[in-house]
């Protein structure tokens, strides 16, 4: 654990001193990889002074179960950001650990749609007949995430965790719109499973890598698992209660 | 080759409440049982570590494995039909205890207008108050002659209530325990609807307010309001479930054996009667057949009709010649509402699943309808379920869907937030039923079963009219912006909505119009009964299972008598 925390405040300290932090644009690699922690970090709107919305060094297991490569995990990073952004009440998604939580969602059975319908022949349907695609959902995030750095590359040329928070949220507004075109699945349909997505990592239980601290839940006073309520059920006042994973069962 | 097993007395196919239900009565009366379950064993130890909303109510743990079977959807006969991929707008359930283990407990009785509806309401509204294009018709039985199962069912379960609700059946005993507690979320309902001259009473609960022994020695727990019901397994035994009440009940007689692993995919009949049904061992792969002086099908509604449909027993319901019963009368549930947004933080995530309290003044036909574009109606209910953190995110019309504002109004409002729900009856149309699906099948090898569905006028009519009492309710109830739901359009599969599906086996008193008789005894083979809401001509204004309880007692007294006897019941 400490030895972990070690090795990530000695790659801030590398970014610190690689002149990454000043904006100096690398492509691909180790450090191309990490130019989205710093661009974003100089971002008023996202990220208070000091902390980089993208810093995940809270998180204690940070590897990759299903992404290969930082740049897609900073599309998501970023994407869920925005979505779910760090204020003035707590934490934002990636403080909170969503990223990890979708990495590991996406590598299990959640993305290989292992408990869904998955046989052909596939056809566009009617919006009541529900998802109809041939893809899994490891496929449409994936996908997704190329289209959100395409899409950025041809509006802003730059890649998606360059931008600007308001040109991340005009990206992802189109999504929502299904105002981009995306192969075997919806824009839209991205968008709604990625919202989705950030929610279920902000507010699951912790032993899913999300609700990092359970801070989801401290924002919404929600005490997460508790054996009993019958002592206060009938009480008038607002209960402020501490809450408890199922970790500490 | 299919291994040949050893005939029994009765095969249940299925164990929730109904084949629970079944091999219960079927086995303390002597008879030897085997029951039939495609899914696995589950009893408390397996709810210890449930209060996962993530894996249980986002993922669905405890529902029906879509990859292996589901069914096809169409709004109606010129759409194609498409498989219902993924989970939604309603929860099929598997394993032991079925969708009685992940239910809230809502504990209804149907009104006695529900039974005698077709009558009844030809009667005060002249016989074109619904046009033909809805099928109508009396269930063949009466409140009257229903009431002692129901009770059978009540003491069964130990439902928490109170009999003061001017507008349901006369009831000959008090509910087997108290109500449950009135919280001050019920009492702000409560104190509403009063000053509206309306005649709020507590919820039936199958969450007990104290503990409880049945008539059959199983013992129940009292309700933790731990907040975590519909979905989710109860970990204190405190939710009557048919894996703590019927199962062991059935155990206890030594004539009782469950069979887990274990799909059904045919009925096999001979003549007018069925020999038995052959299953699939899900794990080996091999095929048996397990014969039978009777069999039960106590599967779901979806289950129930599709093995009747692969098995070719009875006709299937055709919606251009009106031929045909199998299928017939689908039905749903409509469910008006309102949400009330409120300035003072509230125990919102407290709660259980019956917690609640009601209205029935506008529900069956305890208003008058000489001047409304609809008949029968929904009791309106607020609930305290225990409002979890993933799903409930409430926010204003106007608010956005993500980003820094939603997030900030869905954190306010979910301390804040109430809402008023109805369980709106859902009345049968032509158009709407059950047939097989020529193109998808399972991976059995059989045909997926077919939903054509869409919501009627009378179902718009009676969502609008409702919506709009529930907002009135709570805005009487002191909230600062009160939204009621959006006017339904087309019926959708995506959103949640209820697992409240009826009809397709639908019970009467002619082979002409129903599937089965009052004994849900099939018209068309004597020793075949199907137990369970698709026994539902059209859908009241309550959730179903206290009525699909009653029938599934009063079908298994008839399988008691038949055994000794043979012949119809009828």
């Amino acid at each position: 654990m400490a030895e972990e925390k070690k090795n990530l405040s000695t790659r801030r300290d590398f970014l610190k001193t690689s002149g990454v932090a000043a904006g100096a644009l690398i492509g691909g690699g180790l450090i191309g990889g990490l130019v989205g922690y710093n661009v974003n970090g100089t971002s008023p709107t996202t990220a208070p002074k000091g902390t980089s919305p993208s810093d995940h060094t809270q998180h204690a297991n940070a590897g990759f179960q299903f992404f290969k490569n930082n740049r897609d995990f900073e599309v998501l990073s970023n994407a869920t950001e925005r979505i779910f952004p760090k204020d003035d009440l707590g934490p934002g998604a990636i403080e909170l650990g969503v990223p990890y939580f979708i990495d590991r969602q996406l590598a299990g059975q959640y993305g290989s749609n292992s408990r869904e319908y998955m046989h052909g022949p596939f056809a566009v349907g009617a919006p009541t007949q529900g998802y109809q695609s041939r893809l899994t959902r490891a496929e449409v995030f994936k996908q997704g995430i190329e289209k959100l750095e395409e899409e950025a590359n041809k509006r802003y040329e730059s890649g998606f965790s360059s931008l600007e928070p308001e040109q991340m949220d005009e990206i992802l507004t189109a999504f929502s719109k299904d105002e981009v075109k995306m192969s075997g699945t919806t824009a839209a349909f991205f968008f709604k499973m990625l919202r989705a997505a950030t929610l279920e990592g902000a507010y699951s239980d912790p032993m899913y890598s999300g609700n990092n601290n359970m801070d989801g839940w401290r924002m919404k006073e929600f005490p997460g698992h508790q054996m009993s309520y019958i002592s206060v059920i009938e009480s008038d006042k607002f209960q402020k209660i501490e809450p408890k994973s199922l970790g500490s069962m | 080759m299919a291994t040949t097993l050893p005939k029994v007395d009765a095969v249940v196919v299925g164990l929730g409440w109904t084949g629970g239900i079944m091999a219960a009565e079927l086995a303390k009366a002597g008879l030897k049982v085997v029951g039939l379950e495609r899914g696995e064993a589950r009893n408390t130890e397996d709810y210890l570590k449930v209060h996962d909303e993530y894996r249980y109510a986002v993922r669905y743990e405890l529902m029906q494995n879509l990859s292996k079977e589901t069914i096809t959807i169409r709004n109606h006969r010129k759409m194609p039909a498409l498989p219902m991929r993924q989970l939604g707008s309603f929860l099929l359930g598997n394993g032991l205890g079925g969708s009685g283990t992940h239910w809230n407990g809502h504990s209804w009785i149907f009104l006695p207008y529900d039974f005698k509806i077709k009558t009844m309401t030809d009667e005060k509204y002249g016989p074109n108050k619904l046009s033909k294009d809805y099928l109508l018709q009396d269930w063949g039985v009466t409140y009257e002659e229903l009431e002692p199962y129901f009770y059978k069912y009540e003491q069964t379960l130990g439902i928490s209530g109170e009999d003061t609700n001017p507008f349901w059946g006369k009831r000959t005993n008090p509910f087997p325990t108290p109500p449950m507690k009135k919280t001050p979320i019920l009492k702000k309902f409560e104190s509403a609807t009063q000053k509206l001259g309306y005649h709020p009473f507590m919820l039936p609960s199958a969450n007990l307010s104290e503990p409880y022994t049945n008539p059959d020695g199983a013992a129940i727990n009292s309700c933790q309001y731990c907040g975590f019901c519909e979905r989710f397994g109860c970990e204190y035994g405190a939710k009557s479930s048919p894996e703590i009440t019927v199962i062991p009940t059935a155990e206890k007689t030594n004539n009782f054996e469950m069979r887990f692993r274990a799909n059904v995919v045919e009925v096999i009949k001979n003549g007018n009667k069925v020999s038995g049904v052959k299953y699939l061992d899900t794990l080996s792969g091999e095929e048996f057949i397990q014969e039978a002086e009777v069999v039960v099908l106590a599967s779901y509604v979806m289950n129930n009709a599709k093995l009747l449909m692969v098995s070719n027993i009875g006709e299937q319901y055709n919606p251009d010649t009106g031929k045909g019963t199998l299928g017939k009368n689908y039905c749903y549930q409509i469910l008006p509402g309102v949400n009330g947004y409120f300035d003072e933080q509230m125990n919102t995530f407290m709660g259980a699943g019956a917690l609640g309290m009601t209205i029935d003044d506008f529900n069956g036909d305890s208003f008058d309808h000489s001047d409304l574009d609809f008949i029968h109606g929904a009791s309106l209910s607020i609930t305290q379920t225990g409002v979890r953190p993933i799903e409930t995110n409430p926010i204003q019309r106007d608010t956005p869907t993500w980003g820094a504002e939603f997030k900030k109004n869905s954190i306010y409002n979910y301390t804040r937030t109430l809402g008023i729900g109805g369980q709106g009856a859902s009345m049968p149309h032509k158009e709407n039923f059950l047939s097989l699906d020529s193109k998808y099948k399972d991976a059995y090898g059989l045909p997926l079963l077919q939903m054509t569905y869409n919501f009627t006028d009378q179902d718009k009519a009676l969502h609008k009219y409702l919506t709009e009492i529930s907002a009135n309710i709570m805005k009487e109830m002191g909230a600062k912006t009160v939204e009621g739901k959006n006017p339904i359009t087309d019926y959708d599969i995506v959103g949640y909505q209820t697992t409240h599906n009826t009809g397709g086996t639908i019970m009467g008193a002619s082979p002409d119009n129903s599937v089965v008789n009052t004994y849900l005894q099939h018209w068309d083979a004597e020793n075949l009964f199907v137990v369970g809401a698709g026994n539902f001509p059209h859908n009241g204004g309550y959730n179903p299972t206290g009525t699909v309880g009653a029938l599934a007692y009063k079908s298994a007294e008839g399988i008691i008598k038949y055994s000794k006897t043979g012949g119809s019941l009828v």
